[in-house]
């Protein structure tokens, strides 16, 4: 064994943490950076006369009146709906509650898109659902969901789930010591929910709202496919419209506006974060058990009462959707005689655009999942093991992207890849361009559960494996990975499961070529095919549910914290 | 050869030292003990022998390598130490078999197969887990992990083994069969082993010698025998064993003897032959006998029973507290008087 000397601690991992993290900073952060100069620049030279001139145009304000109205209004939905069901859920005695939690997390994972698009199904004078019971409205009537309030709606429904989750987190942070206490002083009922319960949760619930803000402000299925057949403009529809339109200076235009929703969602995020770090204070005491305030007499109606919401705001845009990928055309009822199989067929297995959407988003998907997966995996480890400023500075910095509404990562995906440093190639056109945003946009989602998965692995592993002479790769090879790969690979399901659905970036990003299923179910009902769009997007919600099944079915061999519905 | 040597070692973590300048040497097949309170910088020290952690200044050297050297800003990395590390978690890799957990060692040295066969199985007899090699660490109890992890460090013959509390989840019966494993495995290898410990019964029964360490300092390094009955200041006279350190007044020193008048009675005190003076003595509990004509008057404060023997807790009149041992039973409130006979003496500054 040679004598070989190193400067420092441990050279191997600080060289391979700097590698991994230049290149894990090149993707997230980049990108960031580079639509903040366009920002701050005009043609090259700093200026904000064209920031001011986009900012003062009336379709800019309405745009911006629209989306704070919407998304506003929208979470308040989110609110009452999430923040019931978690109160009840996590502070009484109903039964099945794992089956409910379950439930109330698919509105989070089912794309915006499909949400839309299922919901107008059952409502409006084309209805095949409506058409078989004879309840549809006469042909001509509006679609009442084409509107803001079918908006603030859907928005609601769709981000209930976020509520739902960081309330729920915080409730079962709350020891029980706390609440039998109130209850041994001889408080009752809704005065310790009141007393002690609610101030307790208040930072976690004004944290869940921030951040269900700036996703509701970043969404763009919903308003595309409701607000635009309406006239009703926001930002994100906005952005897409432009960049649909032609001219020379529209790049630069949505930058600016790109920069106006990203400063609207960075106040939020920072609120976010602020209340995130009030919550972790004072709770001592344990928590093993979870509360469990008995309902008596109204645990039944109760339940009941729950079920009925599940069903409205899940079970029943589904039937739509279903009902009207069987009817053979748009507007015909669903009756015995009508139901056919002929639109499943056709969109999987006969339009070329649909099967290459498939093989795009699943392609997509899986490298994505694969790459961030190899990248994600020592690059959490190493800064475990050995951080640096760099890399604490990345750690509070990564989750930007995946925070940022869409809209705002692809217009910086855009900019910095229209034209490649050194370069006259771009990859504008390209399903590279759209690879990397996905990279980007879903570091986080990759990242956060392997690195809670590492924080709880004894540091010892890696030390009993260096003492006995293993090297950096040996190390990472046979004790690192075999000990995350359940985490790595729940984390990898996520993206996927994410990637797979995604609009947004996809939306302003595609060509012809490289459409995702995402683009794909909108611009099938964008030009009337809604029969078609509502199969496909059946398909997918299969292919979602079964893969939640699946992350459910080993979720008890994952760490705490590594499955987002789990907390 | 593995004996250890340090030079003006020093460690810094975040602004606060944890290790002051310590120069010492281990011999070759020693058993040492580091033995202090909890955040004395024992734990820092041994993770610095292993290489896990980098010294802030000074020399460590193992056997003719420089291991780390601060000044020169180079070390070794522990993956190329060649020693062996016991943790207190055991740290056992729970994805693999326990016959895996200890060829591991022999794999990474890329031996031919059937070598790692021949050496894992010796070093499984040899800790009494031949029957259980394929089972997972997660069907073992505590001490047959411990067992494992000690099987993992023997496997590849190392130079030097560190262990960092290898016995401080285990109950107290199991702690004392372990010990004689401990013991065993020290005599057989004939491997220098730095044991850490803040359990001064363990470093009492397994150590050759026990360096006691407090606030980043090695406070007295010697055998066990001498830490107890000639402790070099008042940390280790309190730390180790039962005691009460006095200070002592009109030191006389003649040629055979020094007397000095502790707690008002003038008596024959033991000291260093080398020691420049004396301050204070460290009263033990076999320094004091309870007459009932002593010279020190004091009342009984509390009564343990021990096994056979009680131990009392008593107040002298000057306020003094002191600890003595009887086989009589004394009640709680009783007056009594004790004689001091020949306690140690030291210099304190």
């Amino acid at each position: 064994m040679g004598l070989a000397m190193q400067k420092g601690g441990s050279r191997s991992e600080d060289r391979l943490l700097s590698a991994i993290l230049v290149v894990a900073i090149c993707l997230t952060l980049a990108p960031v950076l580079r639509l903040f100069v366009e920002g701050v620049t005009d043609q090259g030279a700093p200026g904000l006369s064209l920031a001011a001139e986009v900012l003062s145009q009336p379709s800019t304000l309405s745009a911006l009146r629209h989306s704070l109205i919407t998304a506003g209004l929208g979470t308040l939905v989110s609110l009452v709906l999430g923040s019931a069901f978690a109160f009840l859920v996590a502070l009484t005695d109903l039964r099945a509650k794992a089956m409910l939690v379950f439930c109330l997390m698919i509105p989070m994972m089912i794309p915006p898109q499909i949400t839309a698009l299922s919901w107008t199904q059952i409502m409006g004078p084309s209805s095949a659902l409506l058409k078989t019971i004879g309840l549809a409205p006469p042909l001509g009537s509006p679609q009442p969901l084409y509107s803001a309030e079918g908006i603030i709606l859907l928005l609601g429904i769709q981000h209930m789930s976020i509520i739902f989750l960081t309330l729920r987190a915080g409730l079962r942070a709350i020891p029980q010591e706390v609440v039998e206490a109130a209850r041994i002083s001889g408080a009752k009922g809704l005065r310790t929910w009141w007393q002690v319960v609610m101030p307790l949760t208040l930072p976690s619930l004004a944290a869940g709202t921030a951040i269900t803000f700036v996703t509701a402000l970043g969404n763009f299925g919903i308003p595309a496919m409701l607000g635009i057949p309406a006239g009703y403009a926001t930002l994100p529809t906005l952005v897409y419209q432009k960049l649909a339109g032609l001219g020379t200076s529209v790049l630069a235009e949505v930058s600016v506006l790109a920069m106006l929703i990203g400063a609207v969602a960075v106040v939020g995020i920072l609120a976010q974060r602020f209340f995130q770090t009030r919550q972790r204070v004072y709770l001592v005491g344990s928590t093993s058990r979870p509360l469990a305030i008995p309902l008596g007499a109204a645990r039944l109606p109760v339940e009941i009462l729950l079920w009925a919401v599940v069903c409205a705001i899940l079970v029943l845009p589904m039937f739509g959707l279903l009902a009207t990928s069987l009817v053979p055309a748009y507007g015909v009822p669903l009756r015995l005689d009508t139901v056919t199989l002929e639109l499943w067929s056709e969109v999987l297995f006969r339009q070329p655009v649909t099967t290459r959407a498939f093989v795009n988003s699943f392609s997509l998907a899986f490298g994505a999942a694969v790459v961030l997966m190899i990248l994600c995996l020592p690059l959490a480890w190493l800064m475990e093991r050995t951080p640096t400023r760099l890399s604490r500075v990345f750690d509070s910095l990564l989750d930007l992207p995946y925070a940022l509404p869409g809209v705002v990562l692809s217009i910086a995906m855009i900019l910095l890849l229209i034209n490649l440093p050194f370069t006259e190639a771009t990859l504008y056109g390209t399903i590279w361009i759209i690879f990397f945003a996905y990279l980007s946009r879903f570091f986080a989602v990759m990242f956060r559960p392997v690195q809670a998965s590492l924080k709880q692995l004894d540091p010892a592993m890696g030390e009993a494996a260096q003492s006995v002479g293993a090297s950096l790769f040996q190390r990472l090879r046979d004790v690192i990975l075999p000990l995350s790969a359940p985490t790595a690979a729940a984390g990898a399901i996520l993206v996927f499961l994410t990637a797979f659905n995604e609009l947004t970036v996809s939306a302003l990003l595609w060509s012809s070529g490289t459409e995702t299923l995402g683009v794909v179910i909108f611009n099938l009902d964008d030009s009337g095919e809604t029969a078609m769009a509502s199969a496909l997007a059946m398909t997918i919600v299969l292919v979602v549910m079964g893969l939640m099944a699946l992350i459910q079915l080993f979720s008890r061999r994952f760490p705490k914290g590594v499955v987002p519905w789990q907390t | 050869m593995a004996d250890i040597t340090l030079s003006s070692v020093g460690k810094t973590f975040a602004g606060a030292p944890a290790l002051k300048d310590i120069t010492t040497r281990f011999e070759d097949g020693e058993f040492i003990a580091l033995l202090g309170p909890s955040g004395c910088g024992k734990t820092t020290l041994l993770r610095l022998l292993a290489g896990f952690e980098m010294p802030d200044s000074g020399q460590i050297r193992i056997g003719d390598r420089v291991m780390a050297d601060a000044q020169a800003g180079t070390m070794v990395p522990p993956e190329e130490r060649n020693i062996g590390f016991v943790f207190q978690s055991y740290a056992l890799w729970p994805h693999m078999s326990v016959r895996r957990n200890v060829s591991y060692p022999l794999e990474i040295r890329r031996l031919s197969r059937a070598d790692i066969a021949t050496q894992t199985d010796a070093a499984l007899a040899a800790t009494g887990l031949r029957d259980y090699a394929d089972r997972m660490p997660s069907d073992l109890s505590g001490g047959q992990r411990q067992r494992v992890a000690l099987a993992r460090c023997l496997v590849s013959d190392p130079g030097a083994v560190l262990l960092d509390e290898p016995l401080a989840n285990l109950d107290v019966a199991l702690r004392a069969s372990m010990q004689a494993v401990f013991t065993d495995f020290h005599k057989r290898t004939g491997a220098t082993m730095v044991y850490v410990t803040h359990d001064q019964a363990e470093a009492m029964a397994m150590a050759d010698r026990i360096a006691v360490m407090d606030r980043g300092r090695i406070q007295q390094f010697d055998t066990p025998q001498n830490l107890y009955e000639c402790p070099k200041n008042r940390f280790v006279a309190e730390f180790v064993g039962r005691g009460t350190v006095v200070p002592v007044q009109g030191v006389e020193r003649t040629e055979a003897e020094v007397h000095a008048r502790v707690l008002g009675a003038r008596i024959a005190v033991q000291s260093g032959q080398d020691s420049p003076g004396v301050s204070h003595v460290c009263l033990r509990p076999e320094n004091l006998t309870i007459t009932e004509t002593g010279d020190l008057r004091a009342k009984v404060a509390r009564v343990t029973y021990l096994g056979g023997k009680y131990l009392l807790e008593t107040v002298a009149d000057c306020g003094t507290r002191l600890l003595a041992e009887t086989r009589a039973r004394f009640d709680v409130g009783a007056q009594l008087g004790l004689t001091i006979t020949t306690p140690w003496a030291f210099l304190e500054d």
